[in-house]
């Protein structure tokens, strides 16, 4: 193709570090999110960190094995560690970073259908984000990310601030959603159908209906609650004459579909890898993206799953155990369609496939533990349990950030135009994968024994287990640190890297590495699906 | 073969329930673990499938040159509607399981032994029909028992994890839950919901003695009113949950000061004023804890008021007990 030759690319077109702060392209402002978000997640693990380090040991006496003062700076750091990380790094993650950048080049589009608006979006999200950083420096938020009233209508904390923050990044999660979901119908190549998009797209298609359908309550119960606090009116204190459940049926009824926001872009971004490193089509397409489909409808309809103990009447509990179970099936769907896609494949053990099968073996155990949790009787044992912990963390941490480890070598040749070293890539694979399971799979053992989460200190007879949990972390900070030193010295040193380095169909990897201002050289004519390896 | 595996299972069943758990300490849990036994066989045969699966078929197709071929293979719809159903069927399977089990903790029995216990920041207080209160709960072997549950403050959640119990308090409603202990002995009880400062330091003890030691100790703690006063007040301070927060057995801090020793001695402010700790200075620090703020203490305290909730005997019968701490 034609654009080798000027040498232009969407990195060095616009000379100047200004120029970033108001590019239109979406390129850069997935470069843009990337590093913020990059930065997030970088807080938000020293504060894991933290954590894992205080409850290395029981506080026998005030002094000995503690590390953070007292049990109010621990409700704060966990606090802050969940809220960055939800909504500051794995909410913004796959979407905002690979999204961006993948889906316009996936449909063969110059850009996304609103590139203004994408780039307003990262001023929203940047704005959210100071404000609850600010927070930190001002009397800091001690209620967990969950915010449950009464308790966040009576810490001296500045749940206000942390609320409007989350409010506004809200805002930002909500145009994505919605320049994507455009994106997709209006500005698709000629020939790309629907049913030749990119399983990629579908996932990030299905998570642009959640956030923009599931978003405004969570913007609603927020500023409920910081009504509740600023002028008193009572909506969820009872001392005012509200009900503290009902701020619990509104807020996860945003957050369980935002568990959905956080797992189906990982789906989708397994669903390129697995393909292109197979050299393998996809088994049962239309099954995967009916199925994210799927998971973002009934996702809606499972919130009170997390409240079977909340004092939400038992018919209430069953129905919601039910609908969960439900939700259960399009994702054994997907875990069977891309083992089968493995079948008679041509599979190549790089760095980027290694992150997938992670993700299989990490989310297989997620899934499977779901399941357990969404028994009624069985979760009144396990429910606010560190078993809980365990399997969010497999799903989310597990899931989703072994799909954006996997996602960024896989797609580092295409953004970057570099080649990384791939020994280092792996390493960090080994690290982050082993660390992972000794970090969390311990936590399934305390839950299961009863250990209640969000604990500062112990009893005697869980130390172990933790003491194992924690080794763990340190594993998995050594496994990024790698990862991270592998990225720099790529992007410093690294060799030009190919055109299309994988051998993969879908349309971002027949335009150059890294790809022009606009994406290609002649708007693409699509003849066939994205997965046509013959 | 369908039947014999499912013989084997069962067996298995048996062998995995309650690993890992808890002892049990009632039958409802003995239930739940047999459940909890079958998820996790199931589990492990979900995960040896996909996992092993997964393993197998990455190294029978490793790459063997760039110019592989590979099948094109891009639906089979039998095998679709196979990995769809069966997964359906067994979560409908565990789900029913998980309702009937659900249904029997959610009805409460007739005839149980109420106990109103109330959750505050941050200690439980049992309530016995007899007026006997107690930061410890006692329930009598082999009867059916109600808890009542009520919240001062925000939410807590009382969890017992021997009996596989839990359920909220919530202030401004009674919740319930139930538990027939099977078993003697002291069992462990838990906050799970995040209420604060010493959210973790929420715990008590629940024990379950023999239906005439109960009674003996029902009559034994009506008795408290005849004590002398600083043994009355070495009850209300454990009954108030005073002792979640302050030391009275060495110097050592806890939440707030140690109250060791401290008596008629001088005692600094966060504004470096100085009092002396006497009646009046120990009256104002319960009724109003923002009054006094001791230096190297956070501000504002953590400490919730009582104001209202002591009666004036309650009161001095508290100071007593801290004077007695010399």
């Amino acid at each position: 193709m034609g654009q080798h030759s000027s040498g232009k690319n969407y990195i060095n077109e616009e000379p100047g570090l200004l120029s970033w702060f108001g590019t239109l392209d979406h390129k850069r402002i997935a470069l843009l999110y990337f590093v913020t978000v990059m930065f997030f997640f970088l807080i938000g693990g020293i504060m894991a960190l933290l954590l894992r380090l205080e409850l290395f040991a029981p506080n026998v006496t005030q002094n000995v094995g503690q590390i953070l003062k007292n049990g109010d700076v621990y409700n704060q750091v966990l606090t802050y560690h969940g809220a960055m990380m939800v909504f500051m790094v794995i909410i913004p993650g796959i979407p905002a970073i690979l999204g961006n950048f993948f889906l316009p080049l996936q449909l063969g589009a110059k850009d996304v259908a609103f590139p203004r608006l994408n780039l307003l979006s990262w001023y929203v999200f940047m704005t959210g984000a100071a404000l609850a950083i600010c927070t930190f420096f001002s009397t800091k938020v001690d209620t967990g990310w969950t915010f449950y009233t009464p308790y966040s209508i009576r810490t001296n904390g500045a749940v206000v601030m942390m609320v409007l923050a989350a409010f506004i990044m809200g805002m930002s999660s909500i145009l994505t959603g919605l320049n994507f979901i455009v994106t997709v119908h209006k500005l698709r190549a000629p020939g790309m159908t629907m049913f030749r998009i990119p399983l990629f797209v579908w996932a990030i298609y299905s998570t642009a209906i959640l956030q923009v359908l599931a978003t405004p309550v969570l913007a609603i119960t927020l500023l409920l609650l910081a009504m509740e606090r600023v002028f008193g009116i009572g909506i969820f204190d009872p001392k005012l004459g509200g009900d503290p459940v009902l701020f619990q049926h509104f807020f996860w009824f945003y957050s369980h579909p935002a568990v959905y926001i956080m797992i189906l872009p990982a789906m989708g971004v397994i669903s390129e890898i697995i393909t292109t490193h197979a050299k393998k089509t996809i088994f049962g397409y239309t099954a995967i993206a009916f199925s994210s489909i799927g998971i973002a409808l009934v996702s809606f309809f499972v919130w009170g799953h997390h409240m079977f103990v909340s004092g939400q009447s038992e018919l209430a509990g069953i129905v919601f155990s039910f609908i969960t179970m439900l939700v259960g099936v399009p994702t054994a769907i997907k875990m069977f369609n891309w083992l089968a896609t493995l079948y008679k494949g041509s599979i190549q053990f790089t760095a980027p496939m290694l992150y997938a099968l992670g993700f299989l073996f990490l989310f297989a155990i997620g899934g499977v533990t779901g399941i357990i949790l969404a028994v009624t009787a069985v979760d009144v044992h396990f429910h606010d349990t560190y078993f809980v912990v365990a399997h969010f963390h497999y799903v989310m941490v597990g899931g989703t950030l072994m799909a954006i480890m996997g996602g960024f070598f896989h797609w580092f040749p295409k953004m970057f135009g570099k080649v990384y070293n791939e020994l280092g890539a792996q390493l960090s694979w080994v690290f982050i994968f082993v660390g992972f399971n000794v970090t969390f799979f311990p936590q399934f053992i305390l839950g299961a024994k009863g250990m209640p989460r969000r604990y500062f200190d112990y009893i005697p007879e869980y130390e172990q287990l933790n003491k194992i949990s924690t080794i763990g972390s340190w594993l998995i900070t050594i496994g990024f640190l790698i990862g991270l030193y592998t990225m720099i010295q790529a992007l410093r040193k690294g060799a030009k890297a190919a055109d299309n380095p994988w051998g993969s169909k879908t349309l971002e990897w027949q335009t150059s590495s890294p790809p022009i201002m606009h994406n290609f050289d002649h708007e693409p004519t699509v003849t066939a699906g994205p997965y046509e390896y013959k | 073969m369908a039947s014999g595996m499912l013989f084997a299972m069962l067996l298995m069943n048996k062998a995995v329930a309650g690993t890992f758990m808890p002892e049990q300490g009632t039958d409802i849990a003995r239930q739940i673990d047999d459940l909890y036994g079958f998820l996790i066989i199931v589990s492990f045969i979900s995960c040896a499938i996909l996992i092993g699966g997964m393993i197998y078929f990455a190294m029978k197709y490793k790459r063997k040159s760039a110019n592989d071929k590979t099948a094109y293979i891009t639906h089979d719809t039998r095998l679709e509607v196979l990995w769809s159903v069966i997964p359906l069927i067994i979560f409908l399977l565990v789900f029913a399981w998980g309702w009937i089990i659900f249904h029997d903790m959610r009805t409460m029995p007739k005839n149980a032994l109420e106990i109103q216990v109330t959750a505050k920041q941050w200690a439980w207080v049992a309530e016995y029909k007899n007026g006997v209160r107690s930061s410890e709960i006692v329930v009598p072997v082999n009867k059916d028992v109600k808890i009542l549950l009520a919240s001062e403050d925000v939410l807590h959640s009382f969890y017992v994890p021997s009996f596989r119990i839990k359920q909220d308090a919530v202030p401004g409603r009674y919740t319930a839950v139930w538990f027939n202990a099977t078993k003697l002995g002291e069992f462990y009880v838990f906050c799970t919901e995040l209420c604060g400062t010493s959210h973790s330091s929420m715990v008590t003890k629940l024990k379950v003695v023999s239906q005439a030691d109960f009674d003996k100790w029902l009559i034994t703690e009506s008795e408290v009113g005849l004590l002398p006063i600083a043994q009355r007040g070495a009850k209300y301070f454990q009954t108030r949950a005073c002792a979640s927060c302050h030391n009275v057995n060495d110097a050592v801090v806890k939440v707030g000061p140690s109250l060791y020793q401290r008596w008629g001695k001088a005692s600094v402010q966060s504004d470096g004023s100085k009092v002396i700790f006497d009646e009046n200075h120990v009256r104002e620090s319960i009724l109003l804890p923002q009054a006094n703020i001791s230096a190297g203490f956070a501000k504002p305290s953590p400490m919730p008021s009582f104001q209202g909730q002591l009666s004036e005997s309650e009161l001095a019968a508290i100071i007593e007990y801290i004077k007695g701490l010399n």
